[in-house]
């Protein structure tokens, strides 16, 4: 049986309606890296002969890089409160800090890539090195389009203030930003620590 | 390097008389829609009215019809290799050049699954899961605009391989090391990847899209234990979506990187795997058999429920049936390759495994069986469709049973047996569910009923057609015919039976010159009373899409509806009965909240394109403006807060007075 409800109590929640399915895009993506990581799994000893993580991975490079983007959740997080209590300077001071954290992660990545490129050690010398690059590539790849988001989202935080709007934006790459954060402890545990053990 | 990459005059085949011949003729009906565009003054229209729109209802209407343009691609294809399979024995060679005959059943097989039923399936989700979920529009009308776009950048790409360069040759899973540059040197693995590589971030988005309204926008009553089977299926084929496509953009990355970037995922040497990709791409390819047929049971399920007169027979079971398969066709993708060489332990737990899922289908076959049971079975033309399919789709279920022994499957595997038993299940079920849900929904989508008789033929056309073309395929299977066979000798005794086969794939195409005229005498006759649907409620049907009118308003309900039960629009129907006098509260029309027009999807899938095409010809500079154009139209939506309006109470008022005018008219 149908009745007919009155549109007025009918409210959908769109902002939550929103955030859900960036959850479930989250989701997603976490199988996108599943599959880079089985990936990894099958390839990491496929070393054709050329040297294995042992020999070309720098533990105080990746523990730094570590601590660099854990913070970085942190101060992303410390913004997210600050847009709670509606502090709008805080938001954005924490956003920048944010910033640049992650953009001195990516950027330590670059020069690691570099460095082992430069030493011949490229995506093209063996399949064990081609899964390395597309697996820690595609995360760098996220934290940079992150960034590219962040800039957006400090600048509508400025233009608009702590609206409903920006506040449902920051809680989408809060998401997305800790759910990298979650990803890189994947990476850093199976590629660097058991690579080197 | 060369500011056009690749690309040169060379890459178009001037001296292939076929592909200049299909190529001319595409152009022309270019043309022809172009000039007709301008005669007709009809590029506004077009702009504002569906290149523009979010309208679930628009955006379903062109799914299909691309998919329809696509079907008849995907069967000129078929009909050509059927035709060079029965020229080519002994000294005859056919009429086609080996490399050709490659392209034609590796894009046979790239079209049908993802540019014919991947589109028909998406556009009847969106022509009917709001309606019948009683709400507005999807969860994401802009991002559901943004994946019908990518869709066509897709189909357009793989059309363009016609004539600009070449398509894969490889199959059309394009398996490595064969699909790699040192054995497919040329663009036509390119064409393939991206095509599909950007199709397939559509389809993603999709299926976020629509498991997120079915879990999210349902009107106000509706527990999930209300939905109805179709919006079930949906459901579940969208959580397929979500968890398998992510799998098949990796695989295909990682073939890209492969041949651009000169990794080694699954190159022959150093230290590559060929058969991770096969892995990968099963796991995404077994699912994906599975987001098709679902969807197809769904609207079966509807369809017999209608058409019987009946309550559908074992709802909860149907319910969990679905849940079922979604859960195994996770575990089942190893029997595509058993012959790999995994063991007998590993082929064992993937055979038996893939025998369980056949118990789930069995409980719906039989549910089915039962709701027709003692129903007032109406003979329509899309209860046809459903006998074919139950009688079609549980032969193409056991021949599956057989493959799923690894023992027989060593023998068969490769060979046209395989290739009989996947046509028995997609065409059986996928296409014959589809085309039943199309007739059962056009109506409501198009305010006018389909012509029953043609629609008669056209299914009796595809029945005798689809046995007669594939009944010997088995055969030939079990006299050791491979697949994609190009050339063999009259000693084999294969030829008699291909010949059939052709014979049979003729009589499908009569049954589809049928559709094509089905259509157009139906359009001729929209505003005849036997065709025009005044009523909102053509078939007596139980859901909630047949409560609103035919062509539903662009808000779909003046008033959003309120579910007590399962079929809610039947039991309404019978308290009417019952009580023939109770007036109804008239309620006053409220503004209508509603997402606006834009032009940013199309843009995005623009610069897509460019990417896309930039990449297969190997063009740096258009790479970065591909990919900048994307980045750039993003931000721009996510600087964009004007994206919504609100329809005013009094139009709405208007717009229904329209409808209940027309309503006493008559037309």
């Amino acid at each position: 049986m149908i009745a007919h409800v009155h549109p007025a109590e009918h409210h959908h929640d769109t902002e939550s309606t929103i955030v859900f399915g960036f959850w479930i895009y989250i989701m997603s993506d976490c199988i996108l890296f599943a599959t880079l990581f089985a990936a990894f799994a099958v390839l990491h000893t496929h070393t054709f002969g050329g040297p294995g993580p042992k020999e070309l991975f720098s533990m105080p490079v990746v523990l730094a890089e570590t601590f660099i983007l854990l913070t970085s959740s942190f101060t992303y997080g410390l913004a997210l409160l600050a847009a709670f209590r509606k502090h709008q300077r805080q938001v954005i001071g924490f956003l920048i800090v944010t910033f640049i954290l992650g953009l001195s992660f990516v950027t330590i990545e670059i020069t690691e890539f570099t460095h082992l490129v430069l030493e011949g050690h490229s995506w093209k010398s063996s399949a064990f090195l081609s899964s390395f690059f597309t697996l820690v590539g595609t995360h760098g790849l996220h934290v940079s389009l992150g960034l590219i988001w962040m800039l957006g989202a400090i600048i509508q935080v400025k233009r608009h203030g702590l609206t409903h709007m920006t506040q449902r934006k920051l809680t989408a790459l809060s998401l997305f930003w800790h759910f990298l954060d979650i990803v890189w402890i994947f990476v850093f545990t199976i590629v660097y620590l058991m690579g080197m053990i | 390097m060369h500011i056009l990459g690749k690309l040169s005059l060379d890459a178009i085949p001037f001296d292939n008389p076929i592909i200049m011949g299909a190529g001319s003729f595409m152009g022309l009906i270019v043309i022809a829609v172009l000039g007709s565009l301008f005669y007709f003054k009809k590029w506004t229209w077009l702009w504002t009215e569906w290149l523009t729109t979010v309208d679930h209802k628009k955006i379903g209407i062109m799914y299909i019809v691309a998919a329809f343009i696509m079907l008849l691609r995907g069967y000129t294809d078929a009909i050509m290799m059927r035709t060079q399979q029965i020229m080519s024995v002994g000294a005859n060679h056919g009429y086609l050049p080996p490399e050709h005959y490659d392209q034609i059943f590796s894009a046979h097989g790239v079209i049908m699954i993802f540019f014919m039923a991947m589109p028909f399936m998406f556009g009847l989700f969106n022509l009917v899961i709001p309606l019948q979920i009683g709400a507005r529009d999807v969860a994401f009308p802009f991002v559901n605009a943004l994946s019908f776009w990518l869709f066509a950048v897709g189909a357009l790409l793989i059309n363009l391989s016609l004539v600009v360069g070449d398509f894969a040759g490889t199959g059309w899973l394009a398996y490595p090391p064969l699909s790699e540059t040192a054995y497919s040197p040329g663009v036509g693995v390119d064409y393939y990847i991206w095509s599909l590589q950007i199709s397939g971030l559509g389809s993603l988005l999709s299926g976020i899209n629509f498991f997120v309204t079915i879990l999210k926008m349902r009107c106000p009553g509706m527990t999930l234990m209300r939905m109805p089977v179709f919006t079930w299926s949906v459901f579940t084929s969208s959580i397929l979506v979500i968890i398998a496509f992510p799998i098949l953009t990796v695989t295909l990355a990682l073939l890209l990187f492969d041949r651009y970037f000169g990794m080694h995922f699954f190159t022959a040497d150093m230290g590559g795997n060929a058969m991770m990709y096969v892995n990968m791409i099963w796991a995404w390819g077994h699912p994906e058999v599975y987001i098709l047929v679902l969807p197809a049971f769904g609207i079966f399920s509807e369809v017999v429920s209608t058409f019987s007169q009946k309550k559908l027979f074992g709802y909860t079971t149907m319910v969990w049936a679905l849940a079922a398969i979604t859960i195994l066709s996770f575990i089942v993708w190893l029997h595509h390759f058993f012959t790999m060489g995994a063991g007998a332990d590993v082929n064992a737990f993937f055979g038996i495994a893939t025998m369980i899922i056949s118990i789930p289908t069995g409980v719906k076959i039989f549910n089915w069986l039962f709701t027709m049971y003692r129903g007032r079975i109406i003979f329509s033309s899309p209860i046809l469709w459903t006998l074919g399919f139950l009688i079609t789709f549980s032969i193409g279920g056991m021949t599956g049973v057989l493959l799923s022994v690894p023992a027989a499957d060593f023998q068969l595997h490769n060979s046209l047996f395989l290739i009989a038993h996947f046509h028995n299940t997609i065409i059986g079920g996928v296409v014959f569910g589809y085309l039943a849900g199309l007739t059962y929904w056009f109506p409501k989508v198009f305010g006018f009923k389909l012509n029953e008789r043609l629609g008669k033929c056209a299914f009796w056309c595809w029945m005798i057609g689809f046995y007669v073309a594939f009944v010997p395929l088995y055969i030939l299977g079990f006299m050791g015919m491979t697949r994609r066979l190009y050339h063999y000798e009259e000693s084999t005794g294969w030829h008699p039976y291909l010949v059939v086969a052709g014979i049979g794939a003729l009589i499908i195409l009569i049954g589809v010159c049928f559709q094509i005229l089905q259509l157009l005498v139906s359009i001729k006759n929209r505003n005849k009373p036997e065709y025009r649907d005044l009523t909102g409620d053509p078939w007596n049907a139980r859901t909630l899409e047949w409560t609103t009118a035919s062509p539903a308003p662009f808000y779909n309900f003046a008033f959003v509806p309120h579910v007590h039960s399962l079929d809610a629009f039947w039991e309404e129907k019978q308290e009417k009965l019952k009580k023939p006098n109770e007036h109804q509260e008239k309620l006053a029309y409220e503004d209508i909240h509603m997402p606006k027009n834009t032009c940013l999807p199309i843009i995005i899938a623009a610069f897509a394109f460019i990417f896309g095409f930039a990449f297969i010809w190997d063009i740096t500079w258009l790479i970065f403006v591909g990919f900048i154009g994307m980045l750039v139209t993003v931000l721009v939506r996510s600087f964009d807060y004007d994206i919504d309006y609100y329809v005013k109470a009094s139009e709405v008022e208007k717009t229904e007075k329209l409808i209940s005018d027309s309503r006493l008219r008559g037309y």
